[in-house]
């Protein structure tokens, strides 16, 4: 094999794995402050790229174009969950916060299943074959724009906690809850909006993921457990760990899928996770645990 | 102006409060004097609407207040300063008193109060960006104080203000809060050092078991011989 196929590919597997980062870090956005574990993530993750496919099958529309409506669409389920099911669970035991989540990805894969079947479907867009070339690189484009688009959304999502009156007050909740009471947060409406926020980065990387993915509705399950890998690598309740565990997890599926099969890429990913919790356990930009 | 009549409180099967009864005047301290454990943070808890009374009424300016949620009470002019201070600690000073004025009565006041905080506690102002879990326990609790008095409060309830503070600012604390008051602020003030508070206060109470068992003003209260055996070691 020519050397520049395993530049080509990592790069590949690099820019896939920003947009398995931007899907993660919705997880720990959730996890870090709400201190509820999302397990219907990559079911949401399936249903913002069925509306992408809808969107691009009956109107032409570009998935790129539709990130920005998927999100806010995701963005309103989130909240809704989290105001109307998760908050009544909020001080309830957390196997109990665990089922309701759990039954809820259940719904979700079915309903998925019965409207559209279990077919994969994807979208096959006028640059769905272009590619980009810098030298010996040869980049497709579709991996290009949606790594892009996912450093674009991450970068707003930091830019929101760090400058916002509300994203520090999102902050302060995950930081100490009883001091947010205190001081008079609406803690409930603000876990609302951060489901929400989570939610909304799960809608604009299923956007994005239709470019390079065929979708099924069995994915869902698949995509929860990635999720899960990529947190858990880059250290629970770090935003940057999430972004940096994306790209790991992304570059060892690629090179496995490369160096080995496509269908070791699990193996791999898994892999790295277990190396990880053996020298790390706290995740690569995790803060230790006293 | 705070009238609290005859609440229950409960943590599951237990009893925290019970009958719990007092007045709060504007512009008055009024001690809450107590063992631990005898419900004093309790009792401050549920006036903020952290906690809810199972029977029994809370009053503030004339209107019920019992069973509201914290962040409607906070805005009605109501604040706390909690035990333990409860700061965020990985937000930067500034951000902290910011998190103060997030309360709709104010946001419009908040670089007013923000001048005034920071003149009453220059050293914050030295400590602005620093993160809140890096300061002194003193420090902590003059960002805890300036934090709640961004929120622009009519009353605020001190909750073991001193704890674990060095003598010299348990001094410098007190003395803040006399200050503070002395400007019209209302304060219910829960105290471990009770000889000061009695001292502070215009009216006391001393809560034991989860019932108000003696009321009077602070000087009543610092000559009563139960008082001065139980808590002052007389």
């Amino acid at each position: 094999m020519p050397a520049e196929i395993y530049l080509n590919v990592a790069v590949g597997g690099i820019l896939t794995g920003l947009v398995y980062g931007l899907m993660a870090l919705g997880l720990s956005v959730i996890f870090g402050v709400v201190r509820v574990v999302n397990f219907a993530h990559g079911e949401m993750m399936t249903i913002a790229m069925y509306l992408a496919i809808l969107a691009f099958s009956a109107l032409k529309l570009d998935p790129l174009v539709m990130m920005v409506p998927i999100a806010a669409v995701l963005f309103a389920l989130g909240y809704a969950m989290q105001a109307a099911l998760i908050n009544p669970f909020i001080n309830r035991p957390e196997h109990s916060q665990f089922i309701l989540l759990v039954a809820v990805a259940i719904i979700m894969v079915n309903v998925l299943l019965i409207i559209f079947g279990p077919d994969a479907r994807n979208v096959m867009t006028s640059y769905s074959f272009d590619s980009f070339q810098v030298g010996p690189l040869i980049v497709d484009a579709t991996k290009v724009y949606a790594g892009a688009a996912a450093i674009a959304v991450a970068a707003v999502l930091f830019a929101f906690f760090r400058f916002t009156y509300v994203g520090q007050a999102i902050r302060a909740c995950a930081d100490n809850y009883t001091g947010a009471l205190v001081v008079g947060l609406n803690v409930k409406q603000l876990y609302a909006l951060t489901f929400g926020i989570g939610a909304a980065c799960v809608g604009a990387a299923g956007a994005m993921i239709v470019l390079i993915v065929d979708v099924t509705p069995a994915l869902g399950p698949a995509y929860t457990l990635l999720a899960f890998i990529i947190v858990i690598t880059g250290g629970l309740g770090s935003m940057p760990g999430a972004l940096l565990g994306g790209i790991l997890i992304g570059l060892t599926e690629a090179m496995a899928g490369l160096l080995f099969s496509p269908s070791a890429k699990s193996m791999f990913a898994f892999g790295l996770l277990v190396i990880v919790l053996l020298f790390r356990p706290q995740g690569i930009m995790g803060k230790r645990v006293a | 102006m705070l009238s609290i009549k005859d609440i229950d409180v409960y943590y599951g099967d237990a009893q925290a409060l019970d009958g719990v009864s007092l007045e709060v005047e504007e512009g008055a301290i009024v001690a809450i004097v107590g063992a631990n454990g005898a419900g004093k943070t309790s009792l401050i808890r549920t006036i903020a609407g952290i906690n809810k009374p199972a029977r029994g009424e809370i009053v503030y300016r004339g209107n019920p207040i019992a069973g509201l949620p914290s962040y409607k009470v906070c805005n009605l002019g109501i604040g706390q300063v909690a035990e333990g201070r409860q700061v965020f600690p990985t937000l930067s000073v500034s951000e902290n008193l910011d998190m103060g004025a997030m309360l709709p009565r104010a946001r419009e006041l908040r670089a007013k109060n923000r001048e005034r905080v920071l003149a009453l506690f220059p050293r914050l102002q030295e400590r602005l960006t620093q993160a809140a879990g890096t300061l002194s326990g003193g420090e902590q609790q003059m960002l805890a104080i300036g934090r709640c008095l961004m929120g622009a409060p009519e009353l605020v309830m001190f909750d073991e203000p001193s704890l674990g503070l060095a003598p010299s600012v348990v001094q410098s604390v007190l003395a803040t809060i006399h200050e503070l008051n002395r400007e019209g602020l209302t304060c219910v003030l829960v105290e471990q050092n009770v000889a000061v508070s009695l001292k502070l206060a215009s009216r006391a109470y001393v809560l034991e078991n989860g019932s108000i068992t003696l009321s009077g003003t602070g000087a009543e209260l610092l000559a009563d011989d139960r008082v001065r055996k139980a808590y002052l070691g007389m």
